[in-house]
């Protein structure tokens, strides 16, 4: 009699068991628009020429050992990236009131800002703050939430599936009814799954309620450089934050931007009032990393570092950047031009308002389904399609598959 | 908005009664500005006597904390902590109940011999392998398989949340060995994760979740001091049984019978499977026999922690003996795996967790819920460290080299403890050294008294941890005769 004879089988995690479909899948035309990683126009892989350039320094270089990083990282690491998205002059950092903690990819930034504030915020292992994360929202979020502890996770509107955009009155409302303290998960650009973002004069609005009433900002920021291929401008909101007075936690990832995502590489970027609460904060983040991995691993965040804090290095990444941005821009702007080529029913101007990696096609789960089934195109059942699986060889038949799907399934 | 200097009076108030336990482990030349400051112009207070005594004995500090009324005070400290200077300006932080984390006792260890100028210091906290030039080793058969790997331009995609298939299967090898019935019949499930912390914190987090017949970690006494957090944090409660006997310095073989003979049935036991830390005691084969039985009679769920595998007697089979002693036994345990020191990995974050289950069927549904336990923490591990170590197993070349090396590091770490007790007979210590010998892997339990570290730390600058642990590993041919003249001076 086994003790783990009541161990259910668990539900696979959607996105990966639409990669392994995919994988097994022996169609020709088969097209992967699943897991949000960029592509080529190959449909390959994408290692940044900058990171080949790094790696070899690094292998290189026999200086360099394997000696355990301090529990919160590489310290040039994680001031260079917090740099990266509150901007080089920063007055916050200026302020020393910026800190970070190296975490594993952008989830590990999640997991260790939300172990900290169940512990921390809103009085002490307050499990009943609740926690608003956007509907909808990349699903690892709730998880990530609750597992820290919390019991109270709720959605906050955000997509308009009507008007396929950002409904912004739901937002707002909700951010009045949120009582008090409530933390709130705000996507810093690129919103994953809908690619929708609100405009700066949104965000001034939102904030605006938050400052009111004392909500928490908690940025989820993955594609930084992804959405516009502009650092900065993607980056806005979170400045924007940081300038109206927001004590905020922004996780960070450089999973996309690097296309490092195997390496886990994130930092949990902290803004405090002042470098004594930081300090505070920081040390009980120590405490919370030693008991979930002890200290981050080390290749990835050196490859960062050192391209971050090398003046050619960081323009040759900030153009690598760019290269993909620009492809899903293009790919987004055929896709739209072909549907409306085809007179596609229905308006697919969102395709192009939409930005970063993914789009909310509108497209219903019948009609999801079949794509996957018939034409061996996989996509979320949500109708997230990841603009970087399009390829100017697969575009046609891509579009061609939606306008069938669109035009005979209901 | 009210009287400006009683909000400021308020606030500085309430953040030196936050803080006070913080401000006085500043250094002595920081806060004792304040408390000079204080005692000039002292007022008595009733946040004195509440915060102060339980942590400064010092009168003249007890007085001196007292807070001052005048404006003319709270500028002037301002003036010493900028900080305090902006608290009548800005709204309080969301933070200000936050409590300042104490320091980590092994890290302060490092920290303290880092400001050292003793030219002879030694740093003997420090859990990581040191040549006998007191350098990190990178391994041979590391750097060959990094070449490897790097001429393959490998691409980054993401791993599967249970990590890179290679290495879970060299990784569960390793451990159970290739002839492995448990392996043959796939019944059980290897996840790769982010080294042991990684692995253990899995491991907590599975038992807490699953395992409903007890929520009892019983943990050797002592053990690592991480294992306590990571299980209490994942839900579980703690518990130990006798293990070191300081008497001997030896395993206290009849006390962990006795207390394991009465642990209630089906309490989870970790046992140290090679190479016990901290105290480099291990139990000999007769007596693991005798454990397992026992243990299997109180049908307690094993949960082995194997760190160290390779690097106690330079063997890998030896050191693996008894998990893989015990699954022949019938026990169906819970495994953690590093490849921290025996690849000298660290940092790279390589290690594997392994649940042996009672068939195949059982395995798929325990390694789905490993799968749901990882995502929320860090969706998939990381890449490099993985890589490496499965070419390194899957690489016959590669693996006979590091089969050498890893000896070289265990060889070198055993002769360093007969030099050392070589050098202590020298220096005429009539001590009983034994243990240091019959200790095995790169912690010895020294038997030094907290007051003997601390002169060894002051006088000699030998850093270690109060309860008279070292790393074996930080000691060389070069410095073994200075430690050994300094042993003998504090405990002759």
């Amino acid at each position: 009699m086994s003790i783990f004879g009541e161990v259910p089988q668990a539900v696979p995690v959607a996105v990966f068991k639409l990669s392994a479909d995919f994988r097994e899948d022996q169609n020709p035309s088969k097209v992967n628009l699943g897991v949000g990683a960029y592509r080529t126009d190959e449909g390959q892989p994408w290692v940044l020429p900058v990171v080949r350039k790094v790696e070899k320094m690094i292998a290189d270089d026999h200086s360099l050992n394997h000696e355990y990083l301090p529990i919160l990282g590489l310290p040039e690491f994680r001031s260079s990236s917090s740099k990266i998205a509150l901007g080089e002059d920063s007055p916050a950092i200026k302020d020393n009131r910026v800190g970070a903690v190296q975490c594993l990819g952008g989830t590990g930034a999640l997991k260790i800002g939300a172990e900290f504030l169940r512990r921390w915020y809103n009085g002490t292992d307050n499990t009943k703050t609740p926690v608003y994360v956007s509907a909808p929202t990349w699903e690892n979020h709730n998880a990530v939430f609750s597992n820290a502890g919390f019991e109270d996770i709720r959605p906050y509107k955000y997509w308009d599936a009507a008007k396929r955009g950002l409904n912004l009155e739901g937002f707002l409302g909700d951010l009045e009814s949120a009582p008090d303290h409530s933390i709130f998960v705000l996507h810093a650009c690129a919103h994953n799954p809908t690619g929708t973002d609100p405009t700066q004069d949104q965000w001034k609005q939102i904030a605006d309620v938050m400052k009111r009433k004392s909500l928490f900002a908690f940025f989820d920021s993955a594609y930084q450089g992804f959405a516009s291929g502009n650092l900065d401008k993607d980056a806005w909101a979170v400045r924007y934050f940081v300038s109206q007075g927001f004590e905020l936690f922004c996780a960070q990832s450089f999973s996309k931007n690097f296309g490092l995502y195997n390496e886990r590489v994130g930092n949990l970027t902290v803004v405090a009032k002042d470098q004594d609460n930081l300090t505070r904060v920081l040390s009980q983040m120590e405490k919370i990393v030693r008991i979930t991995w002890s200290n981050p691993p080390s290749q990835g965040a050196r490859l960062v570092a050192i391209t971050l804090n090398t003046p050619e290095l960081f323009a040759e990444w900030k153009d690598n950047v760019k290269t993909m941005a620009d492809r899903v821009l293009l790919m987004r702007a055929q896709l739209k031009e072909k549907l409306k080529a085809l007179g596609t029913p229905g308006t697919w101007e969102h395709i192009t308002e939409q930005i970063g990696m993914f789009s909310f096609t509108g497209l219903n789960p019948k009609q999801v389904e079949y794509l996957v089934k018939e034409k061996h195109i996989y996509l979320m059942a949500s109708g997230r399609i990841n603009m970087c699986g399009l390829t100017t060889k697969n575009i046609d038949y891509v579009a061609e598959s939606i306008h069938e799907a669109v035009t005979t399934v209901q | 908005m009210g009287n400006d200097k009683t909000d400021a009076e308020s606030i500085l108030l309430q953040y030196y009664k936050r803080n006070i336990r913080y401000i006085l482990r500043k250094p002595a030349q920081e806060w004792s500005c304040h408390a000079a400051f204080f005692f000039m112009k002292a007022h008595s207070c009733s946040l004195t006597a509440a915060c102060l005594f339980p942590v400064c004995a010092s009168a003249a500090a007890a007085a001196a904390m007292a807070l001052l009324k005048t404006s003319r005070f709270i500028s002037s400290v301002g003036s010493l902590t900028p900080s305090l200077a902006t608290l009548p300006i800005r709204a309080s932080s969301w933070w200000t109940e936050v409590q300042m984390g104490p320091p980590d006792p092994i890290l302060g260890v490092t920290e303290a011999y880092k400001r050292d100028t003793n030219s002879k210091k030694m740093n003997l906290g420090v859990g990581a392998y040191r040549d006998d030039n007191g350098k990190p080793y990178v391994l041979n058969c590391v750097r060959k398989a990094e070449d490897l790997i790097a001429s393959k331009m490998l691409d980054k995609e993401y791993l599967a949340i249970g990590g890179l298939g290679d290495f879970s299967k060299a990784c569960a090898e390793l451990a159970l060995g290739p002839d492995s019935e448990v392996l043959k019949s796939k019944r059980s499930i290897t996840v790769q994760t982010i080294s042991g912390t990684g692995s253990l914190r899995i491991g907590a987090n599975f038992l807490s979740r699953f395992h409903t017949a007890a929520k009892d970690v019983y943990l050797p006494k002592p053990s690592w001091g991480n294992h306590t957090p990571i299980f209490r944090d994942a839900g579980m409660q703690l518990k130990a049984y006798r293990y070191y006997d300081p008497a001997t310095c030896g395993f206290d073989f009849t006390g962990a019978l006795d207390d394991i003979s009465k642990i209630p049935e089906h309490s989870i036991i970790m046992l140290h499977a090679c190479a016990h830390n901290p105290t480099g005691v291990d139990p000999r084969p007769e007596q693991w026999k005798e454990l397992s039985a026992v243990i299997k009679k109180k049908k307690l769920l094993v949960f082995f922690d194997m760190a160290y595998q390779g690097f106690a007697s330079g063997d890998i089979d030896r050191d693996a003996w008894a998990v893989r002693y015990f699954i022949d036994q019938g026990h169906n345990v819970l495994l953690s795996q590093s490849f921290a020191k025996n690849m000298g990995l660290y940092g790279e974050r390589v290690g594997g967790f392994t649940v042996v289950c009672a068939d195949a069927e059982e395995a798929k549904r325990v390694e789905s819920q490993l799968k749901i336990l990882i995502r929320p923490i860090y969706s998939n591990p990381p890449m490099n460290g993985a890589r490496i170590a499965s070419t390194i197993l899957n690489t016959p070349e590669l693996r006979s080299t590091w089969l050498e090396e890893v000896k070289g590091m265990a060889d070198r770490i055993i002769k360093m403890r007969e030099m050392l007790v070589t050098n202590l007979k020298n220096e005429g210590s009539t001590h009983n050294w034994q243990h240091v010998i019959d200790q095995i892997g790169m912690f010895c339990f020294t038997g030094l008294k907290p007051e003997q570290v601390e002169r060894l730390t002051k006088e000699f600058s030998v850093y270690m941890t109060k309860d008279g642990r070292i790393s074996v590993a930080g000691v060389t041919s070069g410095n073994v005769g200075y430690l050994a003249h300094a042993i003998h001076q504090v405990t002759k």
